[in-house]
């Protein structure tokens, strides 16, 4: 490593940070564009699907208490606890479960 | 505004209350991301920098391996960009949850951790989005994501496998707490999550497709679908001021 680190780190986070504050600070208005509106209005929704399935089978040391974790988690969300109660029944979960496998 | 109706201290305290799941599934991210920091050869107080100031797991463990080689600098900042260029959807999204009026100062703070988990719960709460909220979620996960990094690079091996298992599922965990209860109140939601899920596990498992990097694959397919769900079926008029 003959460049030196904290040079690695500064240009990470200027370049992290100026993609996260651009769309935040220039779109200042609301828009009113029908189409643009109901595409933003799904991308939260897709994006977190994306990210949790199938990445949340193998998050855990092993499939099985990925999946109940899983499933687990899809249950206390249907009957609408919370973000922490969900959190926590599907960690608690797999602890248990990876307790007895 | 609409989020004067609830004072800015009660907003402050909800965001904590559910920031609390964001850290301990950071805690149990970061932790491992510290053990490969130190293996990276980097200081715990470069690797304590490197999360404060970047906020984001993928970039992160990416950046370990770039910078360890030595590699260029431009690399670095393109891979960054790839990897993080989610971000900028969400960003857009965040910009429309936000009242107009927002102040510039609040939009700068908030962009500092638009991360997936930050953003949504930020993009989960009724009406506008009251930067406090957002404020004190921060206090408790910019504390989880560093401080376990820290912890990573000193403490290494101490923390039992299996509580560092069964952390990993706290994200995900929220996730679903996210997006199930608005899946049931609007089956077009519930349309877009279940074809999201399906594509997303069809694209790990395809030929040529699964080679494509995790934040690569976010992109394409939020786009894609949030596009065609657009069209097929855009939103009421008068969820316009949702």
């Amino acid at each position: 490593m003959n460049r030196p680190v904290w040079m690695y780190l500064l240009i990470m986070a200027v370049v992290t940070y100026l993609i996260r504050v651009l769309p935040l600070t220039l779109i200042r208005k609301e828009i009113k564009n029908r189409t643009i509106r109901s595409f933003l209005y799904y991308v939260p929704y897709v994006t977190l699907a994306v990210m949790t399935f199938p990445a949340i089978l193998s998050a855990t040391s092993s499939i099985w208490s990925g999946t109940a974790g899983f499933l687990v988690a899809l249950l206390l969300a249907y009957k609408k606890q919370g973000l922490f109660k969900v959190a926590v029944g599907s960690c608690a979960v797999v602890f248990l479960l990876e307790l007895i496998i | 505004m609409q989020h004067n109706i609830i004072g800015k201290g009660e907003y402050f305290r909800k965001g904590m209350q559910d920031g609390i799941p964001i850290a301990l599934g950071y805690f149990a991210v970061s932790f491992t991301l510290g053990i490969q920091a130190k293996q990276a050869g980097l200081s715990a107080l470069a690797a304590t920098i490197m999360s404060l100031t970047n906020n984001t797991s993928a970039g992160e463990f990416a950046a370990l391996g770039i910078i360890s080689a030595g590699a260029p600098y431009l690399e670095l900042a393109i891979s960054q960009l790839v990897i993080n260029m989610r971000y900028l959807l969400m960003s857009c999204a965040l910009s429309q949850k936000l009242d107009p009026k927002t102040s510039i100062l609040h939009r700068l703070l908030i962009a500092y951790d638009v991360t997936d988990e930050v953003f949504g719960i930020s993009i989960s709460v009724k009406n506008r989005l009251s930067p406090f909220y957002t404020y004190g979620a921060m206090c408790v996960s910019i504390p989880g994501w560093a401080g376990g990094t820290c912890m990573g690079v000193i403490f290494g091996n101490i923390l039992p496998g299996s509580i560092v298992s069964a952390l990993s599922l706290a994200l995900y965990g929220m996730f679903i707490a996210i997006i199930v209860p608005p899946a049931k109140e609007d089956k077009h939601i519930a349309i877009a999550v279940l074809v999201a899920m399906l594509c997303s596990f069809l694209f790990t498992k395809l030929p040529i497709v699964s080679e494509i990097s995790s934040g690569t694959r976010i992109i394409i397919l939020t786009v894609l679908i949030a596009l065609l769900m657009a069209l097929l079926f855009p939103i009421k008029e008068e969820e316009n001021h949702e």
